[in-house]
């Protein structure tokens, strides 16, 4: 009996008819795509994007030059010089951050004890030219000010897991 | 007149099928494999060499780029090598979530895997479903670890932060209906592990429908079907692990045969094939997606039940919290230490060895009580999967020679680390 149903079955392509069901049935079933550019997925405030280096509210800059992060970074693609300011505070002069090196694991985040630099949930960007890669201080700190409501509400949200 | 009979033909590193960067001379005669030469080597990086020159923490992020499609289980290989070092066990909530995300990371292995695997031999549509519910467990790494493939989430003594409260959702565009949005984000609304066990519930039906595709498939049995056969003492022999392995008929598996985190307390089977060809082994690793969904719902019960720490509380290890480190200078110091020198290893070997979706993931470490380890060795399940490839090709067609690529799941990342 059975190899009677066999013999139909491979007779009568049953095998591919349920496979042609079933991409038939997903053909009219609810859109998972995301229309990228214009819409996006979901995304998490842990997210480990972009770097920035962020300000005080008095607009202070947070960086105190202490070098964690240029120490615990494995890719080595943080550079610092620092030098004391007129005020006797010690702050960077030099904050590039080479975002070819990067491998964007988040230990400078993690290290910075004073939240200065964090990565944010931008992942689109590009470089035109040669060289552009390396963002200095000044970028670093402009993408900061830019973003700096969501890079708070993300850290916020994330502060009782860290 | 010389009579040529073979010829050699040369088969990627460009060749979509190649999975990535393997270059094999073929040596021919006609249609027929007379040997197969694996070159590789094209995507070294050194990566165990890098790891001597770095603090131990700081080489966890080179780990996920081993076996890029089966991240945390690399980590978690390594990892476990520094804990057994060290002398230290993470929590058992951290052992949980460990386990939890190693069976996340064996279906998104096991997915990546027969999308690839059905695109090689000519099944389109899997490929894309396959990479629908891919997508459910990629936001599961994002929700986690803040990045959708490079975790870098495990840490000796645990892992770096608890799970999520609440899931990331889309947001409205022009592209949506208010109800499209509503179905989008169902699962989303409540924690975590609510949307964990959403997918566990419906997942199954998703490995349902990939079977319905493939697996009484004519063409894909004509394509699997004793392809590639490898007797279980051979398979032994030449040190498959994994669905390799059991595809041959050996029931081996390190979560059975040597539990590490609490892989003992975990209900689930270890399938096995009987014919040792392409076909068993797909069944196996389809069979393997279905086991993890128990595994994780096992998970998040207990998580559920359970909060606690995910992280020993070892400053000499573990850098103390934010708040911590704000408030108390001591936790400053430890925190200034941690990161700039990392710790000191006491001098010694280990080797760890997880059951990865590929086979055993070991690494062998060295230390001789610095703060970076003086050697480490990795041992991915891919390479001797690869170095059978010419006894596993020898007869077949040219053709059978991508189902054979496709069956070892190829990633090159760990092969050439």
């Amino acid at each position: 009996m059975t190899a009677v149903r066999d013999f139909f079955r491979t007779f009568f392509l049953w095998e591919l008819l349920l496979g042609l069901k079933l991409t038939g049935r997903n053909l009219f079933a609810r859109k998972v795509t995301v229309q990228y550019p214009d819409e996006r997925g979901p995304q998490s405030p842990r997210f480990r994007g972009l770097h920035a280096l962020r300000r005080y509210p008095n607009g202070e800059e947070r960086c105190i030059a202490c070098k964690l992060c240029e120490a615990v970074c494995p890719a080595l693609a943080i550079t610092i010089d620092s030098e004391q300011r007129e005020d006797g505070t010690r702050r960077t002069t030099r904050y590039d951050i080479d975002l070819f090196k990067c491998i964007y694991c988040g230990f400078c985040e993690e290290s910075c004890p004073v939240d200065s630099i964090v990565e944010t949930r931008i992942f689109e960007y590009h470089m035109e030219n040669r060289g552009e890669n390396i963002i200095t201080k000044d970028q670093l700190l402009a993408i900061g000010d830019k973003y700096e409501q969501q890079i708070a509400r993300d850290r916020a949200m994330d502060a009782p897991f860290r | 007149m010389a009579d040529i009979r073979s010829y050699t033909m040369n088969f990627g590193p460009q060749h979509p099928a190649a999975h990535g960067v393997l270059r094999m001379v073929l040596e021919m005669e006609g249609e027929v494999i007379r040997r197969a030469d694996p070159h590789i080597g094209l995507l070294h990086r050194a990566t165990e060499k890098l790891a001597e020159s770095k603090p131990y923490n700081q080489s966890i992020g080179y780990m996920d780029r081993l076996d890029y499609v089966s991240m945390m289980c690399n980590e978690h290989g390594y990892v476990l090598a520094i804990e057994k070092l060290l002398g230290v066990t993470p929590p058992p909530r951290a052992q949980y979530i460990r386990v939890m995300f190693d069976e996340i990371t064996r279906i998104l292995n096991h997915l990546m895997w027969l999308g690839a695997h059905g695109l090689d031999v000519g099944a389109m549509t899997v490929f894309l479903y396959a990479f629908r519910e891919r997508e459910f467990l990629m936001d599961l790494y994002e929700a986690v670890s803040g990045t959708r493939m490079h975790a870098t989430y495990y840490r000796p003594g645990g892992v770096y932060r608890d799970l999520p409260d609440r899931m990331p959702q889309y947001e409205a565009s022009r592209f949506r209906s208010k109800k499209d949005l509503e179905w989008l984000n169902k699962d989303r609304q409540g924690t975590m592990l609510d949307y964990i066990e959403q997918f566990c519930e419906r997942f199954p039906t998703a490995v349902d429908e990939y079977e319905t595709l493939l697996t009484d498939n004519r063409i894909w049995k004509q394509r699997l079907v004793g392809i590639g056969v490898v007797s279980p003492e051979r398979a032994m022999e030449l040190g498959f692990t994994g669905p390799m392995l059991r595809g041959s008929g050996v029931e081996w598996d390190l979560r059975k045969t040597q539990p590490y985190e609490v892989y003992d307390r975990m209900d689930f089977d270890v399938p096995v094939g009987t014919n040792g060809d392409c076909y068993d082994r797909y069944l196996v690793r389809i069979e393997e997606m279905r086991q993890s969904v128990r595994i994780i719902k096992q998970c998040v019960d207990w998580l559920r039940q359970n909060p606690g720490p995910v992280m020993i509380d070892d400053h000499k290890i573990v850098p103390p919290t934010r708040e911590e480190m704000k408030d108390d200078m001591e936790s400053l110091i430890h925190h200034f230490k941690l990161f700039t020198e990392g710790y000191c290893v006491p001098e010694g070997e280990a080797y760890a060895a997880v059951e990865a979706p590929k086979g055993e993931f070991g690494v062998y470490m060295i230390s001789d009580g610095a703060n970076k380890p003086y050697r480490v060795k990795v041992r991915p399940p891919g390479f001797p999967h690869l170095a059978a490839m010419d006894e596993m090709a020898k007869g077949h067609m040219l053709a059978d020679v991508v189902t054979l690529i496709g069956t070892q799941d190829i990633v090159f990342g760990e092969i050439d680390r």
